[in-house]
């Protein structure tokens, strides 16, 4: 049997995962879209913690937070644990 | 550099790479993703982590892609902490026949609820017992979420689940939830802790404390599931925090058998009138809607009267009145 696959002599023992996860874009799940008002922000950093999806990223050189809609899921977190309600959640 | 030593500020956890990657398929509002991701935040150097079947490992692993950016390896259900006890032996001859030159290498397995409160509690209780180096991290969300949300033995009183529904004859779940982290005090560990995400900062410290412990740690952290307790994604972190604040979920570490109260579960003692009633911890979910009607009041009272109870034996097992 000719086969243009490895038999499962060559492969690697186990399944392996090759890709980083990060190419798979979750982003298109959202229902609500957080909108940020940078003047009510006080940069404490509570969303970048809390942020199931990493899609909240500190930028040093900037000194702000900004959203990586790729990968927001729209669950609402940062809106519900923002200490000053800078963060809304608005219906994509 | 020790956990007592480590100071650190939100900028530097905020500035340290995700071990957890973003685009893993989780739901909305997932809190045992954020409790992963500050988890793989307080690393010290090379990790490897082992996971047993559960909602992270299948969220992070869907064939092709992998949200981790450590070697990571799955088996099965019952094997988390039989995998980490391999991997620490196979480290050990590895660097006494110098095929490795790193120093030191952590090893952290991680499984839910159901992974560690039944399936895999021999396999942890055996890798206890023979002594491994190794953190066992346990994310309880409180039932199997994976599967189609059936009970575990995690699942609290009267909770509402697929096999365990509320309805007229049976009101939920009837058994109460297994002291998981007192049976593994018994096993004689050198650091037990339970911690809850919202305090991120005491959950940061306590996974960095486990991995410096050179011998088995367990860490057992509170993951409200939005999709399993029918709630509302947004209020994920809040419930971590309305757990504390009720005593359902206190927060404390046993250094040596010895239980000390964390400062958010310390404050409750100190000042009772902080505690809040369960209830306003229960509304909002769906899974314990059965409990304000009028039929079940019993019910409401008997999850209060259980969790004094429980808080009162845990502030005498830490010396306080």
């Amino acid at each position: 049997m000719t086969s243009k696959y490895k038999g499962w002599k060559e492969i690697a023992p186990a399944g392996v995962c090759s890709k980083s996860s990060r190419t798979f874009l979750t982003g298109d799940w959202k229902t609500y879209t957080p909108i940020l008002d940078l003047e009510k922000c006080i940069r404490c950093l509570i969303c970048v913690m809390f942020c199931p999806d990493g899609a909240i990223i500190w930028v040093p050189d900037k000194k702000d937070i900004e959203f990586d809609m790729s990968f927001c899921k729209g669950c609402g977190i940062c809106a519900n644990e923002c200490p000053t309600k800078a963060i809304e959640m608005k219906l994509e | 550099m020790t956990a007592k030593e480590w100071k650190f500020t939100s900028k530097d956890i905020a500035n340290k790479p995700d071990l957890f990657l973003s685009g893993h398929r989780a739901c909305a509002g997932c809190a045992p993703a954020t409790v992963l991701k500050l988890v793989m935040k307080a690393t010290r150097g090379p990790t490897i982590v082992t996971e047993a079947t559960g909602c992270m490992e299948v969220v992070s692993s869907i064939y092709p892609y992998t949200s981790w950016a450590t070697p990571w390896l799955h088996t099965a259900f019952e094997t988390a902490a039989a995998n980490a006890s391999g991997i620490e032996a196979a480290l050990k001859i590895m660097k006494k026949k110098g095929r490795i030159s790193k120093e030191h290498v952590d090893v952290i397995a991680i499984a839910g609820d159901g992974g560690t409160f039944d399936i895999g509690l021999q396999a942890l209780s055996g890798a206890v017992e023979r002594g491994h180096d190794f953190l066992f991290l346990l994310y309880d969300n409180e039932a199997y979420m994976n599967t189609g949300i059936q009970r575990s033995g995690g699942t609290p009183h009267g909770a509402a689940t697929t096999t365990s529904p509320a309805g007229r004859a049976v009101p939920g779940k009837l058994e109460y939830k297994k002291p998981l982290a007192d049976i593994m005090i018994a096993h004689d560990m050198e650091y037990v802790a339970t911690a809850s995400p919202y305090y991120w900062r005491d959950l940061i410290t306590k996974v960095r404390k486990g991995l410096e412990v050179e011998g088995p740690a367990f860490l057992h952290v509170f993951a409200p599931c939005p999709r399993g307790w029918r709630s509302n994604p947004a209020k994920s972190i809040e419930y971590s925090k309305l757990a504390v604040e009720t005593c359902v979920f206190p927060v404390w570490e046993a250094v040596n058998g010895e239980y000390k109260l964390s400062i958010p579960s310390k404050v409750l003692s100190l000042a009772p009138q902080r505690k809040k009633p369960v209830s306003d911890y229960l509304k909002g979910q769906g899974r314990f809607r059965h409990m304000f009607k009028p039929e079940n009041k019993a019910l409401l009272e008997e999850v209060q009267r259980i969790t004094d109870k429980r808080w009162q034996k845990l502030l005498k097992k830490c010396n306080l009145p």
